[in-house]
């Protein structure tokens, strides 16, 4: 096993995901096994590759700031699962401090 | 001649021009074709017989005003991954169940204004992350040649519905294959273009600098014309490069004077199927007989495209799937707290493969395993990049080739469900495409054989921005081959 039970529990918190007693189990093993496979690129030296995030030679690319007819509000809104006034509803993000 | 629901694009658009057939009797056919085969294949989550019946008779009624195109009334299919408003945008999962998406996609603006038809969404591996359409959340689609096997995935539905004769033309998107694995499995022409050669605005995000919009047809012209439709810069995906496009029908010529075929020995041999190995060395001579020169080219990093693959992917799709948290769209799972919210909408909403990809991704890109993973998996990126660089430039050893040519896929389309529990064993599936992506490159599928009557499919790989080169070869192959002209055992 290359993954611990906590270090599932932690990756499944940092992208919020509530998992069953069952999938924690299940992912443990899955994951475990992937990373194993994934471990075969050690095998390679790349200590003077650089690495690539993108393969165009594209950078900052800019455009003119034109105002551009949009859905506008009530079609963005639409989807909302809880509108209020025009807002999207959501509950209490901040919390009282004592 | 032919029923109309098994016309491909270019023969419907010759009656078209003819006025032999209009647009509404071809959208009636397709229709019609969908309401006979569809139950069996499942390729459609959503048909928009209204809509498209409306958008033929204005397609007739632009051509009696006298105007012309290649895709001018003709019936396509879309992945359900790519933005039409008026119908959901599903992506396959449950967290997008009642999507209907406020604006196109740029393909899809580029598509009714060249007067294709839309008839519905296809099927699709939940956010394409798959291999099989099994990971839809909404069933798998069934491959139109044995109803017991995967069409492939994740544009499982799209090579289908194309393959079943239901519509010409079809949309996918390919991140490690997804275009030109189910085209393999399926029989049909499937093609992924270079990255940034095509618009990604609209198109849900998956992995963003692996994805990219592909085509399916029948043959390679169709596959060609539909590429014509939608290429080209957009101001509005800051990934799509400001190159003109060439006229793809140019590249249409059956003979191969001249061109130059690269053989990687990596992509034959150990973990191939071995009737495809046979099918595949008998194209290579197909080629030769038409011309071309054959080299043997080595690509070496090809045994590490698919960890390369399997951390970059996941990396950047935890990062895009962060915006599914029952807020402003999509599935919400009330709670008292907003952290739960997050919690219960994301672990409801989101199926096996997604969550084990987004924690992957999250666990290779989390604070102590950087480097390790991701930093390293972007590494080997270049390094495989820069094996298929030096042979479409030539190095001392060889010279120049212009494609790349092997199979699509080490086996032949396999049974509904023999691999869902093994994560692994799926993504070896994708072995042979996964490069592709990763260098950015272009690549095309087409039927070269069968293997106890399932389709098999030839990789044709290009230089970026190099489309033309994959078609020639592609178009001189079909001409010389029936492969393409065999149908599913669907009537």
């Amino acid at each position: 096993m290359v993954l611990t039970r906590q270090q599932v529990e932690h990756v499944a918190e940092l992208v919020k995901l509530k998992l069953t007693e069952e999938e924690v189990r299940l992912y443990q093993e899955q994951l475990s096994a992937i990373l194993d496979y994934a471990a075969r690129l050690d095998e390679l030296d790349t200590a003077a590759i650089p690495p690539t995030a993108s393969v165009l030679p594209l950078r900052n690319v800019m455009r003119e700031d034109v105002v551009q007819p949009s859905p506008g509000h009530e079609a963005m809104l639409r989807n909302a699962p809880a509108v209020e006034n025009g807002c999207v509803r959501v509950r209490v993000v901040l919390e009282e401090s004592n | 001649m032919a029923l109309l629901h098994e016309l491909k694009a270019h023969e419907a658009r010759t009656l078209l021009d003819q006025g032999k057939v209009s647009a509404l009797e071809l959208t009636q056919a397709a229709l019609a074709r969908i309401a006979q085969v569809d139950e069996q294949i499942k390729a459609y989550l959503t048909v928009t017989a209204d809509a498209a019946l409306a958008q033929a008779a204005e397609a007739d009624e632009r051509r009696r005003r006298g105007e012309r195109g290649a895709l001018l009334g003709v019936p396509i299919a879309i992945k359900d991954v790519i933005c039409v408003p008026g119908a959901p945008t599903t992506c396959g999962s449950k967290i997008l169940r009642n999507f209907v998406p406020p604006y196109a996609a740029t393909v899809i603006e580029k598509l009714r204004a060249a007067g294709a038809v839309i008839t519905g969404k296809t099927n699709t591996d939940e956010f394409a992350m798959g291999s099989s359409t099994e990971n839809s959340a909404y069933g798998p689609t069934h491959n139109p040649w044995s109803l017991d096997r995967v069409p492939g995935g994740s544009s499982g539905g799209s090579a289908a519905a194309v393959a079943a004769q239901m519509v010409p033309l079809a949309l996918g998107s390919d991140t490690g294959g997804s275009v030109r694995q189910p085209a393999a499995f399926c029989g049909v022409v499937g093609l992924k273009p270079s990255y940034g050669r095509v618009s990604r605005y609209g198109l849900v995000a998956f992995a963003s600098s692996l994805d990219q919009i592909g085509t399916f047809g029948r043959d390679v012209r169709d596959a060609a014309l539909l590429l014509q439709a939608i290429a080209g810069h957009d101001p509005r995906d800051s990934t799509s490069m400001p190159l003109p496009v060439p006229d793809y029908t140019q590249a249409l010529v059956p003979d191969l004077q001249g061109i130059r075929v690269g053989v990687p020995q990596e992509y034959l041999g150990i973990g191939i199927q071995p009737q495809i190995e046979t099918a595949v060395r008998a194209a290579i001579q197909t080629l030769a007989d038409l011309g071309a020169e054959i080299i043997e080219v080595h690509l070496p990093h090809t045994d590490y495209a698919l960890p390369t693959y399997y951390l970059i992917a996941p990396a950047e799709c935890s990062a895009n799937l962060a915006r599914y948290d029952g807020i402003r769209y999509g599935l919400s799972q009330d709670a008292e707290e907003i952290w739960d919210v997050y919690r219960l909408t994301r672990g409801h909403g989101l199926g096996a493969e997604v969550k084990r990809r987004v924690m992957l991704g999250a666990y290779a890109l989390s604070a102590g395993y950087y480097d390790q993973f991701y930093l390293k998996a972007q590494k080997v990126r270049t390094l495989i990049k820069q094996d298929f660089d030096l042979v479409f430039q030539g190095s001392a050893h060889t010279p120049p080739v212009d494609v790349v040519v092997g199979p699509t896929t080490p086996t032949t389309a396999f049974r509904i469900g023999e691999k869902v529990n093994d994560p692994l064993q799926m993504y070896l599936s994708d072995i042979l495409t996964l490069s592709t992506n990763l260098a950015g490159i272009c690549g095309i599928s087409l039927p070269c054989g069968f293997a106890d009557g399932l389709p098999i499919g030839l990789q044709i790989q290009g230089p970026a921005f190099g489309e033309e080169k994959i078609l020639r070869v592609a178009y001189a192959y079909e001409q010389a081959t029936t492969w393409h002209t065999c149908k599913p055992p669907l009537d």
